[in-house]
């Protein structure tokens, strides 16, 4: 199977899942709250006021009906108004995108970064003393509630020492720079903005750090095992009876397959990180997208939460559809079982 | 010749029972030796301890509650409060004590829904394979495409704030890797002449299941149920981080370092004990569960 095919057989297996996500969304904002016309008009509300605003909504249609009259709603972008806002939830949510997309794909960017260097160590020194340090500290790093390190972080590095900001992604008194991707990092960037570049890296510190350290402790895991898993493979032993060095042999050779069977996680994990981030985007009162999303809960401002919902699991299905692009382009071997 | 088939039963059931029990002890022993898991262990008894006894341990039981005493409010560590107190003058470790029984009672509620429905639809898929399979995976699927804690969110929000209902959105989101793991038993064994020798015999389906199904997924099951308590204390602890869960004046982990996180810059104590409470029951588990990943030889990922 070429690399297309492969491609497209992929995004189609998307489809179903984001069909049955929607059915899902659907259904819990619909029928689960209970009657949506009652709870607008009031328990004074007569029989006619109730039959009638049914039928301006479309509620007396059968299920299926709403649900295609809601889809289609959905993909035009009529994603139905905040409660709380006042404006339509799908410029809300776009509006608050890119300062969630920032925090969690840096996140995942310098997790799997720094996984990498600490699995292959563990791995290549197993039950050496390298490898119990790594064990421990994953095994507290996905034990520890993300939201409460946040707030730990706080203590130490802006109450204690004071050496970064509390919250927020820029200091009172510094304008963002002019929007380009609205990714406060590039942006700065673009219009040579150092000053409000660094401010920024100032305010992303502890968040990242926060959202990461399980995702750390959880792909340095993997990749350790499968390091491991390697070692006991041939090519490795051709490999050292030939003489190569064993930098060469780890890095190199190993390291690209212990990746590649660790990455269908990275992706699984993102949707952790993503669920996370609502918690330590509250603490540190990160301007994003969790934030909003976790104001509608609060406030039952039910077309928000299913806007909010809709996005971090299209992001998810998303993250995991380049996943498996990046894994069968590093194995071919995928695109094959598939035949 | 029912006498005889009842007889080899009997005699197979004999060495497959003596052929377990040494598993198991060879088991215990290589758990004994992994010293995190007996940590682990011995964390959780802590745990368990703390929840059954909270009432008679506790240095102010009556704190659990929506007790009052601003005269002592918002005071640092001491001998009388080796937690501090409070906003509202209330015993940290005393409603850290307290709140153990409600994350425990979580982790056990939502895993028993969780498995209960993951393995009944993980059988009936297995067994009626067909359309009825197609339908149940495909579902499954989806439900593991989904994160947890997102689902989980979107059900309470919908559902409302409680106690109740955050452990049903929980175990909701929760169940679909236990009916991959179930189904995924089912077919591989289906066929196999062992369980078609029995069916031959006069088994019925129901037998066939007990006996020869469910132990093969028992120890996978156990480890990831292990692994899964930490997760679910985790995810529960967040949404009453969120305000979702159990309701003032319950002391939940979760809420408590909610109310703590606007006083990090004066009350540090408030939010970072909670923490450590919710830290050390997950850990507790994951240690168990990384030993017995061990001990059983189970990929779980």
């Amino acid at each position: 199977m070429s690399y297309v095919d492969y491609l497209v057989r992929r995004a189609l297996q998307s489809v179903p899942v984001i069909f049955g996500l929607s059915v899902l969304i659907f259904f819990i904002s619909r029928v689960v709250p209970g009657d949506p016309v009652r709870l607008a008009l009031g328990p004074e509300a007569s029989q006619q006021q109730v039959e009638a605003l049914r039928a301006e909504m479309g509620l007396d249609q059968p299920l299926p009906m709403q649900y295609v009259d809601w889809l289609v709603g959905v993909v035009q972008g009529d994603w139905g108004m905040s409660l709380r806002t006042n404006n339509n939830v799908f410029s809300d949510i776009v509006a608050r995108l890119p300062a969630t997309l920032e925090l969690t794909v840096l996140t995942l960017f310098f997790a799997v970064l720094l996984a990498i260097p600490f699995g292959v160590v563990a791995g290549t020194n197993k039950d050496h003393w390298q490898d119990h340090v790594s064990r421990i500290t994953a095994l507290f790093g996905v034990s520890m509630p993300r939201f409460w390190v946040a707030i730990v972080l706080q203590i130490i590095f802006v109450v204690t020492l004071g050496l970064l900001p509390l919250s927020g992604r820029l200091s009172d008194g510094v304008a963002p720079p002019p929007a380009v991707t609205h990714l406060y990092l590039v942006d700065s960037l673009i219009a040579g903005q150092f000053g409000t570049f660094v401010d920024a890296v100032k305010h992303l510190i502890l968040p990242v750090f926060a959202l990461g350290l399980a995702t750390l402790a959880q792909v340095m895991r993997l990749i350790r095992s499968d390091m491991i898993d390697e070692q006991r493979k041939d090519y490795v032993l051709a490999a050292q009876a030939y003489g190569l060095p064993n930098n060469l042999i780890e890095y190199k050779y190993m390291l690209r397959n212990a990746f590649t069977s660790s990455l269908t996680v990275v992706g699984l994990s993102f949707g952790f990180l993503l669920g996370n981030a609502f918690l330590v985007e509250i603490v540190f009162a990160w301007p994003g997208m969790a934030r909003y999303g976790v104001n509608a809960i609060l406030y039952q401002d039910f077309n928000a939460i299913v806007g909010v919902t809709i996005v971090v699991g299209v992001g998810f299905v998303t993250a995991n559809f380049v996943v498996d692009l990046l894994y069968g382009y590093l194995d071919p071997r995928v695109r094959m079982e598939e035949e | 010749m029912a006498t005889e088939t009842s007889g080899a039963t009997l005699e197979s059931d004999d060495t497959a029972r003596q052929e377990r029990i040494k598993q198991l002890k060879r088991g215990a022993r290589s758990f004994a030796q992994n010293r995190l898991s007996v940590v682990g262990l011995l964390m959780v008894l802590t745990l368990v301890f703390a929840a059954i006894f909270a009432p008679f341990i506790a240095p102010y039981p009556e704190d659990a509650g929506a007790g009052v005493n601003f005269d002592r409010a918002n005071e640092p560590p001491s001998i009388d409060h080796p937690m501090g107190t409070d906003t509202t003058g209330r015993d940290i470790l005393s409603r850290i004590l307290f709140g153990s029984r409600l994350s425990l009672m979580m982790g056990a509620v939502v895993l028993t829904i969780a498995i209960s429905i993951g393995v009944t639809l993980g059988l009936i898929a297995g067994y009626l394979g067909g359309w009825v399979n197609t339908v149940i995976m495909r579902v499954t699927d989806i439900f593991l495409a989904i994160p947890p804690t997102l689902l989980a969110m979107a059900v309470v929000a919908a559902t409302g704030a409680s106690l109740v209902n955050v452990m049903i959105a929980i175990a909701f989101s929760w169940w679909s890797w236990y009916a991959r793991l179930v189904q995924g038993e089912v077919l591989s064994i289906k066929e196999d002449e062992f369980i078609e020798s029995s069916r031959a015999l006069g088994s019925s389906w129901l037998r066939t299941t007990f006996k020869e199904i469910l132990p093969n997924v028992v120890s996978p099951i156990t480890v990831k149920a292990t692994l899964d308590m930490g997760f679910v204390i985790l995810v529960g602890a967040g949404l009453s981080f969120l305000g979702l869960g159990a309701q003032p004046p319950t002391p939940t982990w979760g809420a408590m370092i909610a109310q703590g996180r606007n006083y990090v810059t004066s009350y540090w104590w408030i939010a970072v004990f909670p923490g450590l409470a919710i830290s050390f029951a997950v850990l507790g588990f994951n240690f168990i569960g990384d030993g017995l990943r061990d001990v059983f030889d189970v990929d779980v990922n």
